[in-house]
């Protein structure tokens, strides 16, 4: 078993190491390797999953790795059907991606390269989720990040792009520093990183020590899940090609947080303050987040906020103690918003790059298979009944209702309500609209070849049989949670009756709802493109710049600091400190004017004879 | 047996001086013996990394011969886990100085390659003399060929900046001088034996005053201004800039070492009441250090002095450690020393073949590097994700030991030496991007090189150690940690003796 375990990371490490090493002779045939890899490890995924044993967790240690004193952790990894799920999600919903990358990087300079950076995120991400004590899980935690910012970047001669990518790192680098903190007050608390000892020894921790800790994972959950206030890298990692955008950048990174949340439950719940935290920081980055999509003109960025808001969706979850329900709705988000990221590359790849909704629109008729898929994609998130999304929003929905948290229900709600529209504004003005590109780019629309459009097939299956299959709620929780009650305990008997009918149909109402407003707005007659996204009032202009989060960043924390460094660098170390040895030399030399004839003055002569006089004394001692 | 440790120490000296009997113009030859010199000594010491017993804690490879028995001064050589390490990292950077220096050093070939094997001898010496005396005259005769290298073969202001770098050293170790000299009587005074032997001093339990915190702080300000420890930095970066690129590469990958060494070595044995009492002054100035440094960093126009000025930052780290007292603290800052060894040695030689090639070091000349020279920008990818402690490299492994020790002394340093980690990806990316990424600004960067095969020989041990370190970090610590637990306990048991 252990080394179906170690296999799954291996693949695409493999496969990342050949791209790199040997990219320049593989060149255009990079997929034969990187594709494979995929492959391999999910089906060992699989092979894992179909061998889970509920109840029981298994450890597998490859070797010793930082070792100090009492200080001691390996490269050990952690099963139970928690990691499982994550897996089959990774390497499945990675190996899709894999595929349509093959159709959508065809032209690219560097296609190796991209293949190579692409098997090195799966190998770090399938590592963060095998990691068993919390260092190793840092370290891929930050190395999911280096793919990240390396994939932003990809197109490196983009300014945008670079930008972009050192904005992700170092925003999350912010978060991992708290991350950090916390993994050291871990084991000064307990004296170990092993998530077996630590989850096990969370229950006699100090509430205090307990909430401190928890709340410094936290930040670093919300570096890497863009939560507020560290999420503004999210929406500029859109400059990178949309399939990494769909892969680490919605399905599985920005996931780590909740994942991580999750699965250190035991010292969240220590702390009834730090689950709090999580919750509310949940609801206000999903309403947040929401609004800004509203509005936002850019496909990708649409689905980058989408993405944000969702990702609060599941933080909600997590922080009401709903675990299961978060887990689910990580898991069909995976499957939606990655569809809806690769239609949205389908339609950015028929138009020829273009990626603004405003020169969109009548795409239905000369991209089907896109068309039908991304509709799919995008009922599920907005929630239709039935389909994936709406049941595990609504699993979250409930868990909010049922703990008599009916404030945190309404406003998630609402955002529910602003989902349904973004989502249904963004599918009318792409596909359904008539057509406001220019006559040439209309010519140029094409379906994309097979190999993209394959994925985006199975990834609408999954959409719509997902939920069914898992996600009806029973008196002893759904299907998905019944799977993972060993590792987050089902509370039989919370969900029935008026309360859940109640929560149902509040959310078919807000879907409905939604949907009916935008076509409304965008359907119901003919728009022209300069109407769309043109800041008409100040609640516009607010949501069109993201609330002017950046430019606040930007003024109170980057240029303030830069101003101090220049003034340290310029001022103070050359002027103060090095002024006052420069005075302190000079004075010296002054001093040693008057008695300099006493010495020939040549530094050179007093070295040579100090240097040569010890080598002789020293030979001629030691010949004795 | 073959005395080891002072054939490795004396190899590079003995064979440099035999250098001189070869002609000038013998370009080739000097250039092939000198590096195959500094490759033997690398192979020599191989056998003690190997045939170094990590879980015995005193000194091995010993060799104790009298010298100046009336003064009580012995050669006495030997290593233990705390020098096996800096002796390594030691013969494995001088090879490579040399290469990179190759084709560069054009003017008085001949007197550089006899100088930098002196140097090499000297550093050595430093690392493995047990005998107070001894030590001295290595650490004042390193110091004559390194100002050679930067006031020789050094850029426009090499005058100043030697001159500068000489002075500020000279003023410790005359102070240094002082106290070892007053160690010398008082021990003396106190048992009736005149001795410079370490291992016998540090059996000696000083009543803790005045007469030790003055010596704790003599030794200590000579390591300081080596180290450097903020606010005694300034030489640094002058030396850097002017330094050509081999003198660079040993300049940050040794020499500082030496600083922090000697607090290892002699400050934190030879005077635990002192370093206990003036340990928060110190974690102090290291914090500040460690931002204070990143900062600065940040806004460096000029690449090798963004680099001098990181070594601030990252020493500020090593620094923390060793001062936090405790096994993760103690062991992480002595692999910290071999990583940054390994990653500012590395980002001097990279910088050092753009410079070659561009005659520049500005980062405002460069841009859209990738394009052109993709392997270097790879390469030089990797050292500065390395330099900015990402997990999986070296560097990530000694922060994070570093951090865990400071975290159980003080949690509030320890979470603003913590922010440094944010500094450090902020100043490396920054200038990386500009560098590397976007499109080519200057039309003069269009006809660069990439690497050549003499680069990438250069290049790819440090990477590779780079790599090692960070994945399997245990070959190296688990040397050290017997020492190390012997030196926390002797600190521990010395201070404790007292109350």
């Amino acid at each position: 078993m252990s080394t179906t375990v170690w296999l799954i990371p291996a693949f695409p490490l493999v496969g990342a190491l050949l791209n790199i090493f040997f990219g320049g002779v593989i060149g255009r045939r990079a997929h034969w390797i990187a594709v494979p890899a995929l492959a391999g490890s999910f089906l060992a995924s699989c092979v894992l999953f179909a061998n889970v044993v509920p109840g029981e967790t298994l450890t597998t240690t490859l070797f010793a790795w930082v070792v100090a004193g009492d200080f001691e952790t390996s490269v050990v990894a952690y099963i139970d059907p928690l990691t499982a799920v994550m897996l089959l999600v990774v390497t499945g919903v990675g190996a899709l991606i894999h595929l349509y990358s093959v159709g959508y990087m065809h032209d690219d300079p560097g296609y190796a390269r991209y293949f190579a950076y692409m098997n090195l995120f799966v190998f770090s991400m399938t590592m963060l989720v095998l990691a068993g004590n919390f260092l190793l899980l840092y370290v891929f935690w930050e190395a999911v990040g280096l793919c990240s910012y390396l994939l932003i970047g990809f197109w490196y001669t983009r300014p945008a792009a670079a930008q972009a990518g050192k904005k992700a790192f170092i925003v999350n680098r912010v978060g991992d520093f708290g991350f950090g903190l916390g993994i050291m007050w871990i084991w000064s608390a307990m004296g170990t990183l092993d998530y077996d000892r630590v989850f096990k020894g969370a229950a006699e921790l100090p509430p205090a020590t307990a909430t401190g800790i928890a709340l410094l994972l936290f930040m670093g959950a919300c570096g890497k899940s863009a939560q507020l206030p560290l999420h503004t890298w999210l929406p500029d990692a859109m400059e990178g090609p949309t399939p990494v955008s769909a892969l680490i950048h919605a399905a599985t990174m920005v996931t780590a947080g909740v994942y991580m949340v999750a699965r250190s439950r035991a010292l969240f719940e220590r702390s009834p303050v730090a689950l709090e935290v999580v919750a509310w920081v949940g609801v206000a980055t999903a309403l947040f987040a929401a609004t800004i999509a509203l509005i936002q003109t850019d496909i990708k960025r649409v689905l980058a906020y989408s993405t944000v808001s969702q990702l609060g969706y599941m933080f909600t979850a997590v922080g009401l103690g709903a675990y299961a329900a978060g887990i689910f709705h990580l898991v069909t988000h995976a499957f939606f918003k990655a569809l809806l990221f690769l239609g949205a590359g389908s339609v950015i790849h028929g138009l020829g790059g273009e990626q603004d909704l405003r020169k969109m629109g009548g795409l239905s008729s000369r991209m089907v298979t896109t068309t039908i898929t991304t509709t799919i994609g995008a009922l599920g998130l907005a929630g239709l009944p039935g389909l994936a999304g709406f049941f595990s929003k609504d699993e979250i929905l409930a868990a909010a209702f049922v703990t008599g948290r009916r404030g945190i229900w309404a406003l998630l709600l609402l955002g529910a309500f602003f989902t349904a529209f973004y989502t249904a504004r963004m599918l009318f003005l792409a596909f359904y609209s008539g057509p406001r590109m220019t006559r040439e780019a209309a010519h140029h629309v094409h379906e994309a070849p097979g190999v993209m459009t394959l994925p985006l097939a199975v990834l609408a299956v999954l959409t719509v049989i997902s939920g069914v299959a898992l996600g009806i709620p029973s008196e002893h929780g759904t299907r998905f949670a019944r799977f993972l009650a060993p590792v987050f305990p089902v509370h039989d008997g919370g969900h029935g009756g008026f309360a859940a009918l109640l929560v149902l149909v509040m959310a078919v109402l807000v879907f409905t709802a939604g949907i009916a407003l935008a076509w409304v707005v965008y359907m119901a007659a003919p728009i022209r493109a300069d109407a769309i996204g043109r800041p008409k009032t100040v609640v516009h202009a607010l949501l069109l710049n993201a609330y002017y989060v950046d430019p606040l960043y930007d003024r109170v924390i980057v240029r303030p600091l830069l101003a101090l460094s220049e003034f340290l660098a310029r001022v103070f170390d050359l002027r103060l400190i090095d002024g006052l040895v420069n005075a302190l030399g000079r004075s010296v030399v002054v001093w040693a004017a008057g008695i300099r004839h006493l010495q020939t003055g040549y530094t050179v002569n007093y070295a040579l004879t100090m240097l040569a006089g010890a080598v002789a004394i020293l030979a001629f001692l030691l010949s004795r | 047996m073959i005395p080891l440790v002072s054939l490795v120490t004396f190899l590079p000296g003995a064979a440099g001086l035999a250098l001189l009997f070869v002609p000038r113009r013998s370009v080739g030859v000097l250039r092939v013996a000198s590096l195959a010199i500094t490759l033997v000594t690398f192979v020599l010491s191989l056998p003690l990394y190997f045939g170094f017993a990590g879980d015995i804690s005193g000194y091995q490879f010993e060799e104790n011969r009298p010298w100046m028995p009336t003064l009580g001064a012995a050669y006495h050589v030997g290593i233990d886990g705390i020098s096996l390490l800096l002796v390594l990292l030691t013969t494995f950077l001088m090879p490579l100085a040399l290469a990179s220096a190759w084709g560069v050093i054009e003017d008085r070939l001949k007197e550089f390659m006899v100088t930098i094997l002196i140097l090499e001898t000297g550093m050595l010496g430093v690392f493995v003399s047990l005998d107070l005396f001894l030590f001295y005259v290595f650490w004042e005769a390193m110091l004559i060929p390194m100002y050679f290298i930067i006031g020789v073969w050094g850029g426009p202001n090499r005058i100043y900046a030697a001159v500068k770098f000489v002075l500020y050293t000279m003023v410790g170790s005359v102070l240094m001088l002082v106290a070892i000299l007053a160690l010398y009587y008082q021990y003396g005074a106190a048992t009736g034996r005149y001795t410079f032997d370490l291992p016998v001093l540090a059996q000696y339990v000083m009543a803790p005053g005045r007469a030790q915190d003055f010596m704790f702080l003599a030794f200590g300000l000579a390591f300081a201004i080596k180290v450097p420890l903020f606010p005694f930095h300034t030489w640094l970066p002058d030396a850097h800039v002017e330094a050509p690129t081999a003198g660079s590469v040993v300049l940050a990958g040794v020499l500082l070492k030496m600083g922090t060494y000697g607090f290892l070595r002699f400050c934190l044995p030879l005077f635990p009441d002192a370093s206990l009492a003036f340990g928060p002054v110190v974690w102090t100035l290291a914090v500040i250090g460690v931002i204070y440094g990143a900062w600065v960093s940040t806004v460096q126009p000029d690449m090798k002095k963004l680099v001098a000025y990181s070594s601030v930052s990252h020493l500020g780290f090593v620094m923390l450690g060793i001062f936090t007292f405790n096994q993760q603290g103690l062991v992480g800052s002595l692999i910290q020393m071999v990583n940054h060894g390994l990653s500012t040695g590395a980002l001097f030689l990279m910088v050092g073949m753009i410079y070659e090639r561009r005659h520049s070091r500005l980062i405002a000349d460069f841009g859209g590097l990738w394009r052109i020279v993709p392997a270097f920008s790879a390469l030089f990818l990797v050292v500065v994700l390395s330099s900015l402690g990402l997990p999986g490299l070296n560097g990530f492994v000694g922060e994070f030991l570093i951090l865990v020790g400071a975290f159980q002394r003080n949690p509030w340093l320890a979470a603003l030496a913590t922010s440094g980690i944010i500094f450090a990806a902020v100043y490396l990316l920054w200038m990386y991007q500009r560098v590397i990424f976007g499109e080519v600004t200057r039309d003069a960067n269009l006809g660069l090189t990439d690497l050549t095969t003499r680069e990438w020989a250069v290049l790819v041990p440090v990477v590779a150690l780079i790599v090692w370190i960070g994945v399997y970090p245990v070959a190296f610590t688990g040397k050290t940690e017997a020492t190390i637990e012997a030196l926390i306990a002797q600190v521990e048991a010395k201070a404790s003796a007292h109350r």
